[in-house]
């Protein structure tokens, strides 16, 4: 968190929804925080290359364009690295988490359709031989207005 | 509060369709570049007007439910990710994920399947914090204040992270 000037957090936090849809959207914003547009895009790039931005661009709606699972798995403590490495080399596979529980391995899965899904579901646990806990998405009741971050300092 | 259908996307997007084609490019984020939306027509072979007016339709239409900047909570300073299940009473939804949300700390709010007899958690919500402490302090408070001292839940903090990407609806390889 140290090191970022005003500018920085007002990219953060001000563009999180709405973004401009317009030719030149990276002025459009310098003009908004008082600033030009080359300034925009270095801070912007470092913000992305320091890690604090995944992207800009769209969140889409859950089930909307195409099919999200959870996933969860049990696996043994000597396992858990390897495991993790195979499932993270799937390309529908886009968070993959350990957690503390039994269950502690925790993955979303995001494709197109369904039988993908069922497809990669099913080598998974052949390579693996654990049964996948799966959690589809059953009602979504989060509107996502992005996330206000507070600056502790 | 949509009710998702589980084994049918809402869309189904052609092959050939120029959503397709600019949605596996989009899913990737915006070029950090003057005219971002010229280079994506130009990777595309759509122009550039056609693309924002895609855009602005699957935002219109609601595909998209946010466009902008995806913050990293992590290296943003939020260290500390808890995923917390509950098992709620079928009779008692919708109302709590309802209250849920009133906290602004509340990031995700989902309804999941019970998968018994393993699994018997129906309700997930996600709490970002600057630490464990303050995650625990945020979640008693709603505990407390919402008296749901006696519904079961289970807090699972995350650990390693392994992969965080955005999603690929669309494979590269299609």
């Amino acid at each position: 968190m140290l090191g970022l000037s005003q500018l920085d957090k007002q990219l953060l936090n001000n563009f999180q929804k709405e973004f401009p849809v317009t030719s030149a959207p990276f002025a459009e914003i310098a003009a908004r925080l008082g600033t030009d547009e080359t300034t925009v895009l270095h801070r912007l790039e470092i913000l992305r290359k320091k890690g604090y931005i995944s992207r800009i661009g769209p969140v889409f709606k859950a089930n909307g364009i195409g099919i999200s699972l959870l996933a969860a798995l049990a696996v043994p403590a000597d396992r858990l690295s390897a495991v993790a490495d195979l499932i993270s080399s799937y390309e529908e596979v886009n968070h993959n988490y350990e957690r503390e529980h039994h269950f502690n391995l925790w993955f979303v899965l995001t494709a197109q359709n369904i039988d993908r899904l069922d497809r990669v579901i099913s080598e998974i646990e052949q390579r693996t031989g654990l049964p996948v806990l799966q959690l589809p998405l059953l009602e979504d009741y989060h509107i996502d207005l992005g996330f206000e971050l507070q600056w502790q300092s | 509060m949509a009710i998702v259908n589980l084994n049918i996307a809402r869309r189904q997007l052609a092959p050939d369709s120029d959503e397709l084609r600019l949605i596996k490019i989009l899913q990737n984020g915006l070029p950090l570049v003057s005219r971002p939306y010229a280079a994506i027509a130009e990777q595309t072979g759509l122009t550039e007007a056609r693309v924002m007016e895609l855009i602005n339709g699957l935002i219109h239409d609601q595909t998209i439910k946010r466009f902008g900047v995806v913050i990293r909570h992590h290296e943003a300073g939020y260290r500390a990710n808890a995923m917390i299940v509950w098992d709620v009473p079928d009779e008692q939804l919708p109302t709590i994920p309802q209250q849920m949300l009133q906290f602004p700390f509340i990031t995700l709010c989902y309804r999941r399947p019970r998968q018994l007899p393993e699994w018997p958690y129906n309700l997930f919500c996600m709490i970002h914090g600057h630490d464990r402490e303050s995650v625990q302090k945020n979640l008693h408070v709603m505990i407390t204040s919402c008296g749901w001292r006696d519904i079961p839940h289970a807090i699972l903090f995350s650990k390693r992270r392994f992969k965080q990407r955005g999603a690929r609806y669309i494979s590269h390889a299609v």
